[in-house]
């Protein structure tokens, strides 16, 4: 493998190579089997698969590159900071991905243990030297939204620069007016990191070229209504996580080559399974990559994915920031205001996302949803509850799902997830 | 014997069960064995060179039955198995519970028998028939009596712990306080009720309802349930085989269809 090249620069990084190599090793197992035993794949995946391979190698490469010509890169856990501010500055800004079990018994020295997953994860592929995304970044940004991620920020602050941004729980003017100060202190954190002043030109590009990606995401969305569907959850999943550490303009261009390709596959009549496999959505917390389990165990069951409710999925691409400004103040405006959309469940009393999640089921055909929360989430634990019942009231079958990243419970997840096809698939008679 | 067309087996990860099927989808044989840690081994025992045109498998185990038939093996979740074992046994139940050696299911069913939802309990002993059989030990009492014994509580004394360890730390401590064992029995019996009734609740318990599984041979576990729905629940005649008949009954209907597709 390539991987000796790259060595030189994880030791720069400071990484811990031996167990480094362990996490590459399982990783490309892991993706061996969960993808590469697919049938039918779209040719496009290609590009995703290039990618993945290189997530630790070249990507981390063209970060370091970027960095020798003076770039900074910027590291974010949530979908709530304004990337446009990012670019326009012109920093890159990833996605740190946290859906892997690393670390844990480390990051329980700095987190209670009834902590979700995620944010162990975070904590635990510092602690432990396994990140080079996170060992690149400048300057991580975090913000108040669940108690979990508000807390662990404190502890994360010990070990990366950080900079938390205060995300409102509520939507009112007075909360819009504090989250309009948070952008523009962003703003004036990055110009001050990167020596670089945002321009109303740098904005509205830096604004075209996100927007370029949402769109992109959005057709690759309205084209897995079709049935059969052309393509695997597993697959748009994992399209989705790429878009956060991707280099945004070579993503929207591979992306729209792939959905050419479906187009394609739709007007052929053709998909990933048989038109009567039951299709499900699934909504709820985040599958940061490599958490491929919930989706890979629904695929194995006979049903396939035709869309993620979540922040690796519609609630990062639904809404585009408006395009008509043409002054920086205009543009920041817009810019509040599409993430004010957000319908994360750290806000209250979000009932938009119960109606997000209705329309979306409908709108992608979907015979159930599968709400997938992890263990310890509190705020998507209690909207899982209030969303059973409004599904229930609109007569969408619904599953709850409670897990992990660990493996252990792969064999009951089975169980749940196949009786909940059955039950789709004796409903329709 | 009539001819057997269709065998059901549920593998469960504490017993097994098998019920052979005629024609006319009666019941003609059954039988029932210890999972063990030699499945395969105890599944050959099982069928005992009993064969079949149509066998469904279900229970965790569903996968090994395969192994042992030889012929080709359909296979249905315990939720599915269940639904259509009630279709059999019960075919007014709205809801189904069933509480196993290992897990717990509640499941809530349409007027044609179909699922609506359901909860299941498999991850934790506490709820489950093993609570009881652990708690049974404890007093030094056999399992099969132990709900008997309880049935001479009263209430008052509660057991508070959910996990099976802490549980028995609990009624060791108030029995050296000197509650009456018959008392503390009772509160255990009514802790894996409350659990038990709780997941009714979430699937939203519809009457009639069929109580499945060991534990329903349990008289004070059914009092219990009785008392904290307000519902008293139909037993079958043999709680222990609802998986394995639905099963069968899933074989049946293939067989049904594909003799009358041949004729
Ligand atoms: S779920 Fe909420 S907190 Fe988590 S990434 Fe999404 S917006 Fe941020
Ligand atoms: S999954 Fe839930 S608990 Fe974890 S970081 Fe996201 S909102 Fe917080």
């Amino acid at each position: 493998m390539q991987h000796d090249a790259y060595r030189a620069m994880w030791e720069r990084l400071d990484l811990d190579l031996p167990a480094h190599d362990g996490l590459l090793q399982v990783l490309g197992k892991f993706y061996g089997d969960i993808y590469m035993s697919q049938q039918g794949r779209l040719q496009g995946m290609e590009y995703l698969d290039f990618v993945l391979s290189e997530v630790h190698g070249l990507r981390i490469q063209e970060l370091q590159d970027a960095k020798a010509q003076g770039r900074k890169v910027i590291g974010t856990f949530c979908v709530f900071v304004p990337e446009e501010i990012t670019l326009a500055a012109g920093a890159i800004h990833v996605g740190l991905c946290s859906g892997a079990e690393a670390g844990t018994e480390l990051a329980e020295q700095l987190v209670p243990r009834n902590t979700c997953a995620l944010i162990k994860s975070f904590i635990g592929f510092k602690l432990a030297k396994l990140c080079p995304f996170t060992q690149s970044c400048d300057l991580v940004v975090g913000e108040t939204t669940c108690d979990g991620k508000k807390k662990a920020y404190e502890a994360f602050a010990e070990h990366v620069p950080m900079l938390v941004l205060e995300v409102p729980q509520q939507k009112r003017a007075c909360d819009r007016e504090l989250w309009k100060a948070e952008v523009l202190r962003y703003k004036a954190e990055v110009e001050a990191l990167t020596g670089q002043t945002i321009t109303a030109q740098s904005l509205a590009a830096a604004i075209r070229t996100v927007n370029a990606r949402r769109r992109v995401l959005q057709r690759l969305g309205a084209l897995r209504a079709a049935s059969p569907a052309p393509i695997s959850g597993r697959d748009a999943l994992l399209i989705n996580q790429v878009s956060f550490y991707d280099d945004p303009e070579r993503f929207t261009g591979a992306i729209s080559t792939l959905c050419d390709q479906m187009e394609a596959r739709v007007a052929a009549g053709e998909g990933v399974a048989p038109a009567d496999t039951p299709r499900l959505l699934l909504s709820g917390c985040p599958m940061a990559v490599p958490n491929w389990k919930l989706p890979y165990v629904v695929e194995s069951a006979g049903a396939v994915i035709v869309g993620e409710e979540s922040c690796i999925g519609t609630r990062n691409t639904r809404d585009l920031v408006d395009e008509s400004g043409t002054t920086v103040e205009e543009m920041i405006d817009a810019i509040v205001d599409r993430y004010l959309r957000i319908d994360c469940a750290c806000f209250t009393p979000n009932s938009e996302r119960m109606d997000n999640v209705v329309d979306l089921a409908r709108a992608q055909k979907a015979d159930g949803v599968l709400q997938y929360t992890l263990l310890f989430c509190q705020p998507y634990g209690h909207e899982s509850m209030k969303l059973a019942r409004r599904l229930e009231a609109e007569g969408i079958p619904n599953l709850a799902i409670e897990t992990d990243y660990s493996m252990e419970d792969v064999e009951q997840l089975k169980t749940r997830v196949e009786a909940f096809v059955e039950m789709l698939r004796s409903r329709r008679g | 014997m009539a001819e057997i067309v269709a065998l059901g087996i549920d593998v469960g990860s504490r017993s097994m069960e098998l019920v052979a099927l005629d024609a006319q989808a009666a019941v003609v044989d059954s039988a029932r064995l210890p999972t063990t840690f030699h499945p395969v081994a105890q599944l050959a025992a099982l069928l005992a060179g009993r064969t079949a045109p149509m066998v469904t498998a279900t229970g965790y185990g569903r996968e090994l039955v395969g192994q042992v038939v030889g012929s080709e093996v359909a296979t249905i979740t315990e939720i599915t198995a269940y639904a259509l074992g009630a279709a059999v046994s019960a075919p007014r139940a709205r809801t189904i519970l069933d509480i196993g050696g290992q897990d717990t299911k509640a499941i809530r069913l349409d007027a044609q028998g179909q699922v609506l939802k359901f909860e299941m309990n498999d991850r934790c002993a506490a709820g489950t028939g093993k609570f009881l059989e652990h708690m049974a030990t404890v007093f030094q009492i056999p399992v099969e009596e132990f709900g008997v014994f309880a049935l001479g509580g009263r209430e008052g004394v509660r057991i508070n712990a959910m996990c099976t360890v802490f549980a028995e730390t609990e009624a060791t401590s108030l029995m050296a306080q000197g509650h009456r064992p018959e008392d503390i029995a009772w509160a255990l019996h009514a802790s894996v009720c409350q659990r038990t009734a709780s997941m009714l609740g979430r699937v939203g318990l519809t009457p009639p309802l069929l109580f499945a599984g060991g534990v329903a041979r349990n008289p004070c576990m059914v009092r219990l349930v009785e008392k904290l729905t307000g519902v008293s629940p139909i037993i079958p005649e043999d709680p222990d085989t609802v998986g394995a008949l639905g099963a069968a009954y899933h074989a049946w209907r293939r067989w049904a269809s594909s003799a009358q597709s041949a004729s």
